[in-house]
């Protein structure tokens, strides 16, 4: 059976690694020298009638963290989920403009194609009712992976690279459920990861755990980002400066400001995000 | 006391006690029932009823082997016919139906559910036994079936749309087609208590009577096959019940005894399962 999800990169051990291409400068870290990866254009959206999102211009770099901020229901959330065209699921939505891909128009790809591509972490952790193993090997199913020793290998490469797999390993066979609020939390991101993804959409990931948890998270963000490229949505401003090298600050459904990270805190162009990132508002 | 406190205090004395009284009455009837039916109906009960077929007027003795079997045969039919259009119609109305063809679903299966058992029977009688001439087991369990259709459909549908969204989101983020995540996600996690449900719906048929006595009608022998009619548990207690032979009466009391608690048996067991399914899941 042909497989579509490139069985090397997955069976990879050490965490962190991929056998992906990613170009010359794949794996440095600094900023203004990565590819473009994803690129969205004149985006607009709309719930119904109201319009979410206006006129949205922005480039999302390879093996780089890219951080929206902004307060609640400025549109950072909906502009993630139109990243991989989550925002389908939800009835009367409507997007007008462009998201592209590696060049590629997402909305002429085939959806289950594009959300292997680009997966995505949810604010509240979801894992499925199912045991620890069978939540990492989902996606691997879904996308004709047969089980045995090489499904085995890509749930602990996947779980590896989650840095779940040492308080795992034990208990694969036992429910998702049994793990604690942080530990469902990585699981989720291991199972995004095991259709290696080649972007991870992260929405709000560390909302609802406790600051230990989320640092945890935080350092796996680190060590992705070599093998992935990563947008996160983030209330916490702390985490955008920590985590992020790009920023983009969203304020009733516009972009106000898209830089550097360190530009957006320390400089920035625009009087509401000073006031925004300064803690005057929002 | 002023009279206006004394009257205050014994208004709310009165209804107290004729609320609770109603209560009281409410739970015990049930209680009243099932001790009159041991009283009459346990004391004659023994191994004989299990194992032995009805003997002829006059002689002592004999059981209703073949009535529980019967029942047993009508119920699979009516699993056979109900759970199959109940279980897909439920998913269908809470994973595809649009607003305005669920409304209409629902409101048919509320009204179907209304439809008195003995129209049903007559529905059975007219469309199967008047064509091929004779009582049969198949008519019966059509009939059963039909009746368990409303309930199974609107419980599946309830349980399928009690499953987090966010379960669907996580299954789509994946690549999962909408069918794919519907099988491997969404049913599973409702199964135990869809089965509970049409556990609850076969045991509320199994206690029918009307839809049986002009299709399955009744058999003091086994019965021939599944195109013949056949005794069961309802029909035999009505059936005894009015004959003029206390030895009769005395089986119809021992038959209502199983009856009633093979149904309580199910109810019981069914809802224990769901309450320590559905407190695991929060």
């Amino acid at each position: 059976m042909e497989n579509p999800i490139r069985v090397t990169s997955v069976t990879g051990t050490t965490p962190g690694s991929s056998a992906l291409p990613r170009g010359a400068e794949a794996g440095s870290k600094g900023a203004g020298t990565a590819e473009l990866k994803l690129r969205a254009s004149n985006l607009n959206f709309f719930y119904g009638k109201f319009q979410a999102l206006h006129d949205i211009n922005l480039d999302i770099h390879e093996n780089r963290v890219t951080a929206f901020i902004g307060p609640s229901g400025c549109g950072k959330s909906t502009f993630l989920r139109t990243l991989n065209r989550m925002h389908e699921m939800v009835r009367n939505t409507r997007v007008e403009g462009e998201v592209e891909l590696d060049g590629q128009d997402i909305f002429g790809l085939e959806v289950s194609q594009l959300r292997r591509r680009v997966g995505m972490v949810f604010q509240k952790s979801n894992p499925f009712p199912k045991s620890i193993f069978d939540n990492v090997a989902y996606g691997l199913r879904v996308n004709g992976f047969a089980g045995g020793k090489p499904l085995h290998d890509a749930v602990e490469s996947s779980l590896r690279r989650a840095a779940l797999w040492e308080e795992v390993k034990d208990k694969l066979n036992d429910s998702a459920y049994s793990l604690s609020g942080g530990q469902q939390q990585r699981l989720c991101i291991a199972r995004a990861l095991a259709v290696n993804p080649e972007v991870l959409l992260l929405d709000e990931p560390c909302s609802a755990l406790d600051p230990i948890a989320t640092a945890k998270i935080e350092d796996l963000i680190f060590q992705l980002k070599d093998s992935c490229t990563l947008v996160i949505v983030t209330h916490n401003m702390q985490q955008a400066a920590r985590v992020a090298e790009y920023t983009g600050f969203f304020l009733l459904g516009r972009l106000v400001e898209f830089d550097k990270t360190t530009t957006i805190f320390k400089n920035p162009a625009q009087k509401e995000t000073e006031d925004y990132v300064t803690g005057r508002f929002g | 006391m002023t009279p206006r406190l004394f009257y205050r205090k014994a208004t709310n004395y009165v209804m107290l006690t004729l609320t609770g009284l109603c209560a009281l009455v409410a739970v015990g009837i049930l209680f009243f029932i099932l001790g009159y039916l041991l009283w009459n109906g346990g004391t004659s009960l023994n191994l004989d009823f299990f194992t032995k077929l009805p003997v002829p007027v006059g002689e002592s003795g004999g059981g209703m082997a073949n009535a529980l079997v019967g029942t047993g045969k009508l119920l699979l039919i009516a699993s056979l016919v109900g759970v199959p259009i109940g279980f897909l119609g439920g998913v269908y109305l809470s994973e595809y139906g649009g607003s305005t063809f669920s409304f209409l679903v629902r409101y048919m299966t509320d009204l179907l559910n209304g439809v008195p058992s003995i129209v049903i029977g007559i529905f059975a009688y007219t469309v199967i036994i008047l064509r091929q001439h004779h009582f049969s087991t198949l008519a019966g369990g059509i009939a059963l079936g039909i009746m368990m259709i409303p309930i199974a459909v609107r419980s599946s549908e309830e349980f399928l749309r009690a499953v987090p969204a966010s379960l669907r989101e996580a299954a789509v983020a994946l690549g999962a087609s909408k069918s794919r995540a519907i099988v491997t996600v969404v049913i599973p996690a409702a199964l135990d208590a869809i089965i509970t449900g049409i556990m609850l719906d076969l045991a509320r048929v199994a206690g029918e009577t009307a839809p049986l006595i002009f299709t399955a009608f009744g058999n003091q022998f086994w019965s021939p096959g599944w195109n013949q009619p056949t005794s069961s548990l309802p029909v035999m207690i009505y059936s005894y019940a009015i004959s003029p032979y206390d030895e009769w009466h005395r089986q119809a009391w021992s038959a209502g005894f199983v009856l009633l608690s093979l149904v309580l048996f199910v109810n019981v067991f069914s809802r224990l399962v769901l309450a320590r399914k559905g407190h695991a899941r929060s």
